[in-house]
């Protein structure tokens, strides 16, 4: 497999080689192969369907050919039953037809749908599932087009397609049939006719394949500028951008409207095409016949049914070309698809979990090396022991790995030698359930989401209980503002808490990580937006969710002492309440002690806090 | 669920989009028109070319005519296929464009507010999904269902010429058609409309669920997320379910009872030719034109779906574009004759549209002199942030007025407020480009001096270490930067609009203490000039102001120096004074402080 074309990479270029372009085009068969197979039984009773609907068709007007040929005359004859007969049959066939071709309607629909549904919750887990490395690289908005826009394509082809195809097929098949049994050499010609038809097909293809592959990447660029534009209005506005963001996106419209015109001109050329290869047939078989009726080989009638049957058999060709476009279309929106889902985390559960469900909470790095995928290393070799219920702060400038070694106790990353540990267990042979549950992470950026307050607090814990997430509330403060806002918990926060102001969003996420209650807490700046009270009060809580104790709200047997805290602040306040400082300096620990220790050793610590309480004033 | 409009009052209003292209779509449908007249006048044409023209031993020019007007008949059909695109695709997917376009302008036009109520999600799927359907019903659908109405209207005129009772026994099945499908219109476009919604909700919660990605994986709840998505997802499912179920009864009843008069008109005609009243070559020939007619009408509920669809995809547009900016300029916008950067408030309230009796800020009186730097403090909650996005008129105020220089700030120019009112906000948004693009970005004066100058006070050096220097793409399709480089980057934004009022809401929030105090020295020269409004958390921060004005509860609580307020203020002490672990010393803590505060005094 070409490494060019693996996963997201390359994403953005329509024009691939053609083995890169074999590549991806056989994944994208592939995911839709994979999507059919749970439902291919619905899928051929749909089929099968179709054909019944089509034969039950067929019926009518040869009961209307009965009724002329057989029960007229019988009628004149004095026997009215043939034409009673024939009247019952035509009311059974018009039932039949109306009943198959309702069911393929729902059976279409049903089809279609559980094949999206599939698709999008596949794409959503497992855009769940990818690391965090990968989401800072692929944007928001790239994930919503594959979501929206691409899932799109292939809901026109599964809603228009595959119905038409069939009975489309089955048709020609059927007219090629008679067309031979009446007579062979004219057969051939229409056989023949297949020659030029292929070659217009395998000219559509090669182009439209990269008008629709253009198609997709343009569609995405065009939904992550909108996306960009209405998550940052506020900006865009303070700014005043609109101008130049109206200018972009015209322009990214106008490329969209080109590549779909291009992409729809094609399809204007090959369905065409297609008619007038098929009338060109008509035409040339009407003239070999035409020479034969003359010289007497063949009846003017056969002749007649020979040309009818010719332009029958090219009548659904105008189906065919509608749905190789759309399939065409979908081949190139899976093909994005099937790379996103394509795309390995490079953080993954193992496979077989140790089992942890409740940690006492000692963290330790052992030989720890860290660096972003092939870059420069930004942890060199680390050592570090956290026993249970200690409260660490993380101290040093920005940039010096704070965050780092967070996030590597998180698991956001893994690291790229060593390994970090939650009482002696190595996090990699945690499962997801058991190392969520025991480290909790709360950052700077407070993400709300949309629904109530009490539902965005008990995101830290789904089974808690309206009292629990209340307690969680009073204990860092947050009680009396959400009971104050229009419908207290119930209120919803809409979009981004565009309500709420950050610093009680930053409450609501304390709230949701006191409702998690984990053995490992990590605080990165999340204090950074509280006023002081507020942060009085967090910390207030803090102390009491750390220490284990006045935990009411415990179910029995849990463990009620102490937790482990790594707090990374640039405020004294909560530097001073840690248990152990740690400076951290270009990724390494230079400074290790207790607060006060640090203080009176006159190193870096000790500069630091000069300079905060300087700053209290 | 928004309420229904009638179809055709919908649809009309698309007409004003239409118009410039309507004349194509004319072409269009006459193409499309004689493309079907001609693909059923072949088959007439052959049956007479050889019946008439070829019998055994008759002439070889016979044979070549006939294949001749085939083959002329066949490309004209080919043509006129070709045609339908070529008239309609350019101007379908122009007016498609223009759509967009417009509707991408209005929305960046609306106000905060409104951005508050609606997911982007929601918005996207009318940008996206929503427009590009209607283009298609514009260039298929609509002449589709022009061209089959035509052709069931000549049919059954050519029907009742034939006979006019077995037309009638046809017709007869069109009166319950006609009554059903009024039932079928507004249901169907209920659950439209439902389905679209529901698209747009969907593609919300995707929005959010890649942004809020980090708490999700922070508390492992990507499980209860999924669950969440395949609940709404299964929703949806069922919704395009029961629209096909609709869709499926319609088609039944549009198949079967034509079908159904067709089987007692095959009685009927049989028995009158029976008795002589009707030819037999009568019979067929309706017969023939009835199977001609059936199968557009079964088409309808096809087309009729897709009509309803895109009806429902013009109200979801127009519910956008029909919603009024409030902040708008002036029809005659006003200056003050001289920018100094007095900023007051006089009386001003502020309450969120959908609360307004729970008023965010109310009599708002204050007065902040050019140049001066004026902190706001308050805790979480109290109205700072809120108040600072009155300035540049994110929101307007509900009572009350803001004034520069005595000037209205609703009487300014939208587009001139903004220039001479900067913000940097507490959450940061970058956007998807260079850093000189995300820092130049309200400045006027976009040379290498001015970018040097905003990134060396917001101490943002940093950038030049970047991967490209400040050519470096930031923002989401960028380099994904710490908390502490994007606020200092919003802090240079601010700095380098070179505004005369400056608006920073707790700017020095994610720095660590050194960088904040490189900042701070730094701005103190660049604020000396500038009016500043500047909320903050910190004692530090304070330091920066002239004045402090203190919010509490929605209301300014005091005015004053930060040493007034903190000698005589104890809700300021409260809001303000450094936290120690313990209250135990937090009164000496206090006397302390004021000890220094007032050292700081002498020293100045």
């Amino acid at each position: 497999m070409s490494n060019a074309t693996f996963g997201t990479a390359n994403e953005d270029n329509a024009h691939l080689s053609k083995a890169d372009s074999k590549t991806v085009r056989r994944r994208s068969l592939a995911l839709l192969a994979r999507l059919i197979r749970p439902v291919r039984l619905r899928f051929w009773l749909t089929i099968a369907t179709v054909v019944l609907s089509q034969a039950a068709r067929v019926a009518g007007p040869a009961l209307i050919a009965f009724g002329i040929d057989h029960a007229l005359p019988a009628l004149q004859a004095g026997d009215n039953l043939p034409l009673v007969l024939t009247g019952v049959a035509y009311l059974l066939a018009a039932v039949a037809t109306a009943g198959l071709t309702s069911l393929y309607v729902t059976s279409t629909a049903r089809l279609s749908q559980a094949m999206l549904l599939d698709l999008r919750v596949r794409v959503f887990r497992h855009t769940q599932r990818l690391s965090l490395e990968f989401h800072e690289k692929y944007t928001s908005g790239r994930i919503i087009a594959r979501q929206t826009s691409d899932l799109e394509a292939l809901r026109e082809l599964l809603d228009s397609g595959v119905s038409s195809l069939a009975s489309g097929l089955l048709f020609m098949v059927f007219t090629a049939i008679t067309l031979f049994a009446l007579d062979w050499r004219s057969g051939l010609i229409v056989l023949a006719a297949g020659v030029p038809m292929f070659f217009l097909a395998r000219w559509y293809q090669k182009h439209s394949q990269i008008a629709f592959r253009e198609s997709r990447v343009v569609s995405a660029r065009l939904i992550v500028h909108f996306v960009e534009t209405m998550t940052g209005i506020r900006a865009v506005k303070a700014f005043r951008k609109e101008q130049e963001n109206a200018e972009q996106y015209s322009r990214l419209s106008e490329d969209y409207r080109r590549v779909t015109v291009r992409s729809i001109n094609l399809n204007g050329i090959f369905q065409p095409g297609l008619v007038l290869i098929g009338n060109v047939c008509v035409a040339v078989v009407l003239l070999f016949g035409g020479f034969r009726v003359l010289g007497g080989d063949l009846a003017v009638g056969v002749l007649l049914a020979l040309i009818l049957s010719t332009k029958r058999f090219f009548q659904p060709v105008d189906q065919m070309a509608m749905f190789y476009n759309s399939f065409q279309s979908a081949q190139a929106a899976l093909e994005k698809v099937s790379g996103l889902l394509e795309e390995i985390p490079t953080v993954r559960p193992p496979k077989n979990a140790v089992e942890l469900r409740d940690a006492r909470g000692t963290v330790d790095f052992k030989g720890v090396e860290f660096r972003y995928g092939d870059g420069p290393v930004v942890i060199p070799t680390m050592d570090l022991h956290i026993p249970a219920g200690q409260t660490v702060a993380l101290v040093g400038q920005t940039g010096a790995g704070k965050s780092t070694l967070a996030k590597l106790i998180a698991r956001f990353y893994d690291v790229s030698s060593g390994s970090v540990t939650l009482d002696a267990v190595d996090l990699r042979s945690l499962s997801t359930t058991d190392l969520r549950r025991n480290i909790v992470m709360v950052t700077q950026e407070a993400f709300l989401f949309s629904g109530s307050v009490a539902e965005n607090i008990a995101l830290g814990r789904p089974e808690a209980s309206r009292e629990e997430i209340e307690d969680a509330a009073r204990a860092v403060g947050a009680h009396e503002f959400i009971t104050q806002l229009p419908e207290g918990y119930d209120t919803d926060v809409n979009k981004r808490g565009g309500r709420v102001s950050s610093g009680q969003r930053q409450l609501i996420s304390f709230a949701r990580a006191f409702l998690a209650r984990p053995a490992v807490l990590i605080l990165d700046e999340a204090t950074s937006s509280l006023d002081i009270p507020s942060e009085r009060l967090v910390q207030h809580g803090l102390a009491r969710l750390l220490r284990g104790t006045s935990d009411a709200g415990t179910p029995a047997g849990a463990p009620g002492t102490g937790r482990t805290a790594l707090i990374i602040a640039h405020r004294l306040s909560t530097v001073e309440t840690a248990d152990r400082v740690l400076v951290v300096h270009d990724g390494r620990i230079v400074e290790d002690g207790t607060p006060a220790d640090l203080i009176g050793g006159g190193g870096r610590f000790a500069d630091l806090h000069g300079a905060w309480k300087d700053s209290l004033v | 669920m928004a309420k229904q409009t009638s179809f055709f009052r919908s649809i009309s209003r698309l007409y004003p989009h239409v118009r410039p292209i309507l004349l194509r779509l004319v072409l269009g449908l006459l193409s499309a028109l004689l493309a079907s007249l001609v693909a059923l006048t072949i088959p007439q044409v052959l049956r007479v070319l050889i019946n008439e023209s070829l019998q055994p031993g008759g002439a070889h020019d016979a044979v070549w005519t006939a294949a001749v007007v085939i083959l002329l008949l066949g490309v004209a059909e080919a043509v006129l296929v070709a045609l339908r695109r070529q008239f309609v695709i350019n101007p379908a997917t122009t007016v498609e464009t223009r759509m967009r376009v417009s509707l991408y302008g209005h929305l960046q036009d609306l106000t905060v507010s409104f951005h508050d109520r609606w997911g982007s999600g929601q918005l996207l799927s009318r940008a996206m999904t929503d427009l590009n359907f209607l283009r298609r019903w514009m260039a298929f659908g609509a002449i589709m269902l022009v061209v089959t109405t035509l052709t069931v209207v000549i049919g059954i005129v050519v029907m009742f010429s034939m006979s006019w009772q077995l037309a009638l026994i046809f017709m007869a099945a069109a009166v319950p058609i006609m009554a059903y499908s009024f039932r079928f219109r507004t249901r169907f476009s209920k659950v439209a409309r439902r389905s679209q919604d529901q698209a747009g909700d969907l593609a919300t919660t995707v929005e959010e669920s890649v942004h809020g990605i980090r708490v999700l994986k922070a508390f492992g709840r990507s499980r209860e997320a999924l669950e969440n998505f395949n609940e709404q997802a299964e929703e949806l499912r069922q919704t395009e379910i029961a629209k096909a179920k609709h869709q499926a009864t319609f088609t039944l009843v549009v198949t079967l009872l034509p079908e159904l008069a067709l089987g007692a008109g095959l009685v009927v005609g049989v028995m009158l030719c029976a008795s002589g009243q009707l030819s037999i070559g009568a019979l067929v020939a309706f017969f023939a034109t009835a199977a001609v007619v059936a199968t557009p009408v079964e088409f309808s509920g096809m087309l009729l779906a897709m009509a309803l669809t895109a009806k429902a995809a013009l109200d979801r547009h127009f519910e956008v574009m029909d919603s009024v900016n409030t902040i708008t300029s002036p029809p005659a916008p006003r200056k003050p004759a001289e920018l100094k950067g007095t900023l007051s408030f006089n009386n001003a309230t502020f309450a969120f549209e959908d609360a307004p009796d729970k008023p965010i800020l109310s009599d708002i009186n204050l007065a902040v002199r050019p140049g001066e730097t004026m902190a706001l403090v308050g805790i979480t909650g109290s109205g700072k942030s809120a108040l600072i996005q009155l300035v540049p008129r994110l929101y307007d105020v509900t009572a009350g007025s803001i004034t520069i220089d005595g000037v209205d700030v609703r009487e300014f120019d939208v587009g001139e407020l903004r220039r001479v009112v900067a913000v940097a906000f507490e959450d940061t948004t970058l956007f998807s480009s260079s850093v000189r693009d995300n820092v130049l970005l309200g400045a006027t004066d976009r040379s290498e001096e001015a970018l040097d100058e905003a990134l060396d006070v917001a101490q943002a050096h940093f950038a030049y270490s970047l991967p490209a220097g400040v050519d470096t793409l930031i923002g989401e399709e960028g380099l994904s930067l710490s908390g502490g480089q994007r606020q200092r980057i919003a802090l240079a934004r601010a700095i380098a609009a070179r505004p005369r009022v400056l608006v920073l809401d707790d700017p020095l929030s994610a720095l660590d203490v050194h960088t904040e105090e490189l900042v701070e020295n730094r701005l103190r020269a660049v604020l000396k000039d500038t009016t500043t409004l500047i909320v903050a958390h910190r004692p530090s921060t304070v330091a920066l102001a002239d004045r402090v004005a203190l919010l509490e509860g929605g209301r300014i609580a005091a005015v004053g120096t930060h040493t007034d307020l903190l000698a005589h203020n104890p809700h300021y002490r409260y809001v303000i004074a450094s936290l120690d672990q313990e209250p135990r010393d937090l009164d000496s803590e206090l006397s302390e402080l004021e000890e220094a505060a007032d050292a700081e005094e002498i020293t100045r």
